[in-house]
């Protein structure tokens, strides 16, 4: 019993060993979601990103009706990506709602010229703080709010076309 | 000029004029992001939050250290809030509230962390047990 607890130190030491190297040569990086899922959209109300476009406020967006918040932007590459997947999305009747992060009216003029428009409105948000008080952590992200106004999910990333079916079925449960 | 030779120069060049993909959007940093607030003692509150709020770009650092630009938004958004007289407390409430435990660097006393509070004095209380036992042992040889 003794000869084997003499290895016992040796035997944690080693332990400890593994764990710090394991985290240091893959070192955390995680996405975090938000924690509002399951409650209500925060109160805001954010000027036109677009001129000509109408900007967002939450009392609008509280009219009954389930529908996206795209957390977005013309300077980040995956929403270019998610792009044709919103437009789908819009043709399809859904009531999409966009939030420009830390963006410049003519970069997001040439961004829709380009892209195709599927906002019915667009708040620009030049200091992130609708972002931060949705606990977003980046763009882009799309929280499915329903008729109530209660935050059902958040998708974090690019909507890919595989998501889009998920998405209609989740949209259909938050009438 | 060989094949190889200026297909590499051609490339060279072609790099000279393609512009990185940048993550980053072309807007300045917030008013606050990077300047203190006139009030000494509130910018004190406003750091002493800040260092102990993690980035959510950069995940080890935190809010303080970050060049991030969510960061320097971030920074902007507590330093108002602390010029408009807020707590710094309840802004980390807030902040957590959206982003959970995980944002702050100071974690909670709860039903989870208990044991991270308790086994430093529980180590301490076993170490004194400990050497307290092989004092009176030596004494007595």
């Amino acid at each position: 019993m003794r000869k084997l607890l003499i290895w016992l130190p040796l035997g944690l030491f080693i332990t400890f060993l593994v764990v710090f190297a394991t985290g240091l040569i893959s070192p955390e990086s995680k996405t975090i979601p938000s924690k509002l899922v399951g409650k209500p959209m925060p109160p805001f109300a954010l000027g036109p990103g677009l001129p000509g476009k109408p900007g967002l406020s939450s009392a609008e967006l509280a009219n009954g009706q389930p529908h996206l918040v795209n957390v977005f932007a013309s300077w980040c590459v995956p929403c270019i990506a998610e792009a044709p997947q919103l437009r789908q999305l819009a043709e399809a009747g859904v009531p999409i709602y966009g939030i420009a992060i830390r963006d410049r009216p003519e970069d997001l003029a040439r961004f829709i010229a380009r892209n195709g428009d599927p906002f019915r409105a667009i708040g620009g948000d030049p200091n992130s703080s609708v972002q931060i008080a949705l606990g977003s952590s980046g763009v882009p992200e799309t929280f499915l709010v329903d008729g109530k106004g209660i935050i059902r999910r958040q998708h974090i990333g690019a909507i890919n076309p595989e998501d889009v079916p998920g998405i209609m079925s989740a949209l259909g449960d938050a009438r | 000029m060989r094949g190889w030779l200026k297909s590499f120069l051609l490339a060279a060049l072609a790099l000279q004029f393609s512009t990185p993909v940048l993550a980053d959007s072309l807007m300045p940093a917030a008013k606050y992001a990077d300047e203190q607030l006139a009030d000494p003692a509130k910018e004190h509150q406003a750091k002493v939050l800040m260092e102990t709020i993690r980035c959510l770009v950069c995940q080890g650092q935190s809010i303080a250290d970050s060049n991030a630009e969510m960061a320097g938004d971030m920074r902007a958004l507590i330093r108002t809030r602390i010029e408009a007289g807020e707590k710094p407390e309840a802004i980390r409430a807030w902040l957590i509230e959206r982003y959970g435990d995980w944002v702050s660097f100071k974690p909670p006393l709860d039903k989870l962390t208990w044991p991270l509070y308790a086994l430093p004095a529980l180590f301490l209380v076993l170490g004194i047990w400990i050497v307290s036992g092989r004092l009176k042992r030596r004494r007595k040889a």
